[in-house]
C-alpha cells in the first residue's frame, strides 16, 4: 500500500442520537403530520437514516397559524436586545453541537466531512452571531428610525447546503423581528430537525420558528399561503419563476436566489498554482452542488495548455469516496435524480464534440457517484457551457483579450457569481466593474462571510442575503 | 542600474536560457515567473495540514520521517564529544527498540566533520545508499557574510575532511538588492568547490533563508535561481533566523521542484529546516510532499528534514504505537 492511499480515517457516527422518525416542528413541539411519511437516505450508501413526516396543506395552515400567533403575541413585542439574546444562544449551541451537526450533514447530504466540519457548520454559527449583533441595532440599518418587521416569513431551502441555507434564512428573519415557517429540501431534512432540537434547548418561544418537511407541493402550499408576508426561496430557476408568478400582486415581499453558470476568468499573469486551487475549489467544492460554482473556466488562450495540464494533474490527487472519511475531498452526489441529470448533460457535452476527461478513480458500488470531470474544446454554444449542471463538471473555454473575457462571462442568462485571477490589481478592478454578477471573487473562489451580501442578476434571482442588505430583505422600508 | 556582466556558464541555465547567459537574461527570466498569491498559498498549505493520517499510514510515516532526518547540531559550543554523541544517536535512535531506522545524515559545522566521519566509521555512507551521510554547513554559515574566497575555502575544507553534503547559504543581501548574477555565480563557484579529487561532487544544498527573503515571490525566484545555478537540494533556512521552515514556504519550493521536473525531467531535493519539532507537524510535510510532487520524493535523496528535537518526538510516538501508552521524555535519550 502506498502512503498516498491514506488508511481510513472515518469520523464516528456514534455522536449522533437520531430518532427513528421525526414529526413536524410546529409551535415548539414535534407533532404528527397529515401526509404519508417518507424515508431520508444517505446518498453515499443508499441506506435509510430516518422516517420523515410529510406536511400536507392542513399542516401548512397549522404552521403558519403558529408563526402568526408567535409573531402577534411574543416575538414582535420583544426588544431587539432580547431577540439578540436568543440568537446568540442559538449560535453558541450550534458551536457546542458542531461535530454532531457536521456528521449529520455529511450523512444526509453526501458532502465530505471536512467541508461540513470546516465550512458549513462554522458559517452557520457565524451567521447567527452576525445577525444576533444586528437585532438591537436595526435603527442603524439605513432604513430610517425603528424599521418594522414584516410578519411571517415562508422560507424554502435547497439540498446543497441544508443547514447553512437554513441559517442564511432564519438568522436575519429573527433578528429583524419576523417569525418563520421553513421547509428544508426533501432529500436533506435531517439537520433542520436537529436544529429544531437546538431551538428547544435554546428555549426559543414556541412558534417563532416552525420547520415543516415534505416535497414540492408542501413548499408550494407554504409560499402560496395567504397569511405569509415574506417569501424567501433558494433553488432552481424554474421553481423560482413559478413562485414569482404566484406571489405577484399578493403584497408578499420576495427574495429569490436561483441558479448560476459562473465564469472563472484566468488571465495569463495569474498566480498559477493558486489559480489551479481556485478552479478546483470553484467547481469541485461540494461536488459542484453550488449555485455560485465556477462551472465555466475562461482561460486566456496563451496559457490554456499549461492550465489544463496542471489541472489534470491536480485532479488526479482528489480523493473521491466515503463522505465521513476525514481525507475525502469529493463526496457523493445528493440523489439519483441529480446524478441522472449530471450524466445526461455530460453525455450531451460529449455528443456535441467537447473533449471529456476524468482522473482514474474507483467509485463505490452503492450510492450516487460521479467522478470529477473536465470538458475541453467547449464552445459558447454548447449546452454544457449554457446550462447549470450542478455537479462536478467543468467546461473549459478560452479567450484572447480582456474584452472578450468580459463578453463571454456575461453571455449567460444567469448572473450570480464570477471569479478573476490576475496579479494585476488594476485589471481585476476594471474587469470586475464590467461583469454582471452579484458576487465577484478576485484571486479566490467560493468564500462566504455573513457580512457580505450575496445574490444574483438576471435569472439568478433578486434580493440579497447576508450583510446589512440581507437584513433589509426582512424589514419594511424597501431594499438597500 | 546593474551592468550586464557574464554569468558563470552553469549547464542547467545554459540549456534553459540559451548561450547568451547574462545577468539581464537571468533577471528577465526570474521576473517573468508567475507570482504567488499569499492568501491562496497559505490556504492550500492549511488544507494539506488537515489530512488525517492514522494507523498503518502513521506507522509508515513515523519510520520514514526518521529516515529523512538530517540530525543537526550547529552550536558555537559544539565539541568533538557532542558530535560523537550525536552520531551515536543517529546510529541508534532508540536503544530500547533496535528496529528503529537510522537517520539520513548528521549535519555539523565544517570543523566538526572529521569527528563525525571518525565516529561513524564503517556506518559512514559516503554517498552510497547504505549508512549515514555527513553534511556540513559552509560558506560562512549562517550569515554568508564573507568574501567568495573564504566561502570557497570553507567549502573545500569540509569536502576534503569527508563531508558528503554541503549546506551553503546564498547571499541574501545580494539577492534582495537585485544582484541575481552575483548570487548565481557564487552558487556555481561553491558547486565547483564541492568537487572531490576523484572528480565526483559532494551534494549541494542551497539554503535560501526564507525568513530573510520575506515574500513568497522572492522565495520562488530564489528557488529557481538556486536550481538553475546547479543546486541538488533547495533548503529553507539556517535555523538561526525566525521564521524558519513553514509549511507554505515548503509547499512553494516543492511546486518549483515539481515544475522543474515537468520542464526537464530532473529531480531536485527539498529540505525544510528549523522549527519542525513534532511528529504531527512532520507528517503534514510528508502529506504536502506526496500530494505536490509525488510520493517518489519521500526518499532521503529527494527530501530531508533539518531538525534536532523532532527525532525524539517521533520516537515517543513510535513507542506509543507499539505499546499503546505514552511514555515520557526520560524514555528517549537526549542526544
Amino acid at each position: 500500500m502506498s502512503f498516498l492511499d491514506y488508511a481510513p480515517a472515518p469520523e464516528s457516527t456514534a455522536i449522533l442520537d437520531l430518532k427513528p422518525e421525526y414529526g413536524l416542528f410546529i409551535g415548539g413541539e414535534f407533532v404528527a403530520a397529515g401526509g404519508e411519511s417518507f424515508t431520508t437516505i444517505s446518498p453515499a450508501t443508499e441506506k435509510p437514516i430516518a422516517r420523515i413526516a410529510h406536511a400536507d396543506s392542513s399542516d401548512v395552515d397549522r404552521a403558519v397559524a403558529a408563526a402568526r400567533k408567535a409573531y402577534e403575541k411574543t416575538w414582535s413585542k420583544l426588544s431587539g436586545r432580547d431577540r439578540g439574546k436568543y440568537l446568540f444562544r442559538i449560535a453558541r449551541l450550534v458551536q457546542e453541537r458542531a461535530r454532531e451537526l457536521a456528521v449529520a450533514e455529511s450523512l444526509d447530504n453526501g458532502k465530505p466531512i471536512k467541508e461540513s466540519r470546516d465550512v458549513d457548520v462554522p458559517l452557520v454559527a457565524a451567521w447567527f452571531f452576525y445577525y444576533a449583533g444586528w437585532a438591537d441595532k436595526l435603527d442603524y440599518a439605513g432604513l430610517g428610525a425603528n424599521p418594522r418587521s414584516l410578519g411571517v416569513a415562508a422560507q424554502v431551502i435547497p439540498w446543497n447546503f441544508p443547514l447553512l441555507m437554513l441559517a442564511w434564512k432564519i438568522a436575519p428573519a429573527l433578528a429583524a423581528g419576523n417569525t418563520v415557517v421553513l421547509k428544508p429540501a426533501e432529500t436533506t431534512p435531517l439537520t433542520a430537525l436537529l436544529f429544531a432540537e437546538i431551538l428547544q434547548q435554546a428555549d426559543l418561544p414556541a412558534g417563532v420558528v416552525n420547520i415543516i418537511t415534505g416535497a414540492g407541493e408542501t413548499g408550494r402550499a407554504l409560499v402560496n399561503h395567504p397569511d405569509v408576508n415574506k417569501v424567501a426561496f433558494t433553488g432552481s430557476t424554474a421553481v423560482g419563476r413559478e413562485i414569482a408568478r404566484s406571489t405577484a400582486g399578493t403584497g408578499k415581499k420576495l427574495t429569490l436566489e436561483l441558479g448560476g453558470k459562473a465564469a472563472n476568468i484566468v488571465f495569463d499573469d495569474a498566480p498559477i498554482d493558486q489559480a489551479i486551487e481556485g478552479i478546483v475549489n470553484g467547481i469541485f467544492f461540494n461536488q459542484g452542488h453550488v449555485c455560485c460554482a465556477g462551472s465555466r473556466l475562461l482561460v486566456q488562450e496563451s496559457i490554456h495548455d499549461d492550465v489544463v495540464e496542471r489541472l489534470k494533474s491536480r485532479l488526479s490527487t482528489l480523493r473521491v469516496g466515503d463522505p465521513l472519511d476525514k481525507n475525502t475531498d469529493v463526496g457523493a452526489i445528493n440523489s439519483a435524480e441529480q446524478l441522472a441529470r449530471i450524466r445526461e448533460l455530460s453525455d450531451i457535452g460529449e455528443a456535441e464534440g467537447a473533449e471529456r476527461w476524468s482522473p482514474e478513480c474507483s467509485l463505490p458500488a452503492d450510492g450516487f457517484w460521479f467522478a470529477p470531470t473536465i470538458f475541453t474544446n467547449v464552445s459558447t454554444s454548447h449546452r454544457i457551457a449554457r446550462e447549470e449542471i450542478f455537479g462536478p463538471v467543468l467546461s473549459v473555454l478560452t479567450f484572447r483579450t480582456p474584452a472578450e473575457a468580459i463578453a463571454k462571462a456575461n453571455n449567460t442568462p444567469y448572473g450570480l457569481s464570477a471569479g478573476i485571477w490576475s496579479d494585476k490589481g488594476s485589471r481585476i478592478l476594471a474587469v470586475a466593474d464590467k461583469l454582471r454578477a452579484g458576487v465577484i471573487w478576485a484571486n479566490t473562489f467560493n468564500r462566504f462571510d455573513p457580512t457580505s451580501p450575496f445574490g444574483g442578476y438576471k435569472e439568478s434571482g433578486y434580493g440579497r442575503e447576508g450583510g446589512r442588505h440581507g437584513l433589509a430583505a426582512y424589514l419594511k422600508g424597501g431594499d438597500l | 542600474m546593474t551592468i550586464d556582466r557574464a554569468v558563470s556558464p552553469a549547464q542547467r541555465a545554459l540549456e534553459l536560457l540559451g548561450d547568451d547567459l547574462t545577468e539581464s537574461t537571468l533577471k528577465r527570466y526570474l521576473d517573468g515567473i508567475p507570482g504567488v498569491d499569499a492568501v491562496g498559498l497559505e490556504q492550500r498549505a492549511a488544507a494539506l495540514g488537515t489530512r488525517s493520517i492514522k494507523t498503518s499510514s502513521k506507522v509508515w510515516a513515523l519510520d520514514r520521517i526518521i529516515e529523512l532526518i538530517d540530525l543537526t547540531t550547529l552550536e558555537g559550543a559544539d565539541t568533538p564529544g557532542k558530535v560523537r554523541s550525536l552520531v551515536a544517536k543517529a546510529l541508534t535512535p532508540d536503544p530500547a527498540d533496535l528496529t528503529t531506522p537510522r537517520v539520513a545524515a548528521v549535519c555539523v559545522y565544517g570543523d566538526m566533520v572529521p569527528y563525525a566521519v571518525e565516529a561513524l566509521g564503517s556506518a559512514h555512507a559516503a554517498g552510497t545508499d547504505e549508512g549515514i551521510n555527513v553534511a556540513a554547513v559552509a560558506t560562512a554559515f549562517p550569515s554568508g557574510r564573507a568574501s567568495l574566497d573564504v566561502k570557497l575555502a570553507d567549502t573545500a575544507d569540509a569536502v576534503a575532511a569527508g563531508a558528503d553534503e554541503i549546506d551553503m547559504v546564498i547571499d541574501r543581501g545580494a539577492f534582495l538588492s537585485g544582484r541575481y548574477g552575483l548570487v548565481f555565480d557564487q552558487i556555481v563557484a561553491v558547486k565547483e568547490a564541492c568537487r572531490r579529487a576523484d572528480g565526483s561532487y559532494a551534494h549541494l544544498k542551497v539554503i535560501l533563508e526564507t525568513g530573510e527573503l520575506n515574500t513568497y515571490d522572492n522565495v520562488r525566484r530564489a528557488s529557481w535561481l538556486s536550481i538553475l545555478a546547479g543546486g541538488d537540494f533547495i533548503k529553507t533556512s539556517t535555523g538561526k533566523v525566525a521564521p524558519a521552515a513553514t509549511l507554505p514556504v515548503t509547499l512553494l519550493m516543492l511546486e518549483v521542484v515539481r515544475d522543474w521536473h515537468r520542464l526537464t525531467g530532473e529531480k531536485i531535493g527539498v529540505k525544510p529546516a528549523g522549527g519542525i519539532r513534532s511528529s504531527k507537524d512532520a507528517i503534514k510535510y510528508l502529506v504536502t510532499v506526496a500530494e505536490t510532487v509525488g510520493e517518489e520524493w519521500l526518499q532521503p535523496h529527494l527530501f530531508r528534514f533539518g531538525a534536532s528535537s523532532l527525532l525524539n518526538d517521533v520516537l515517543l510516538q513510535r513507542q506509543k504505537l507499539s505499546t499503546g501508552q505514552y511514555s515520557g521524555a526520560d524514555y528517549v535519550t537526549i542526544d
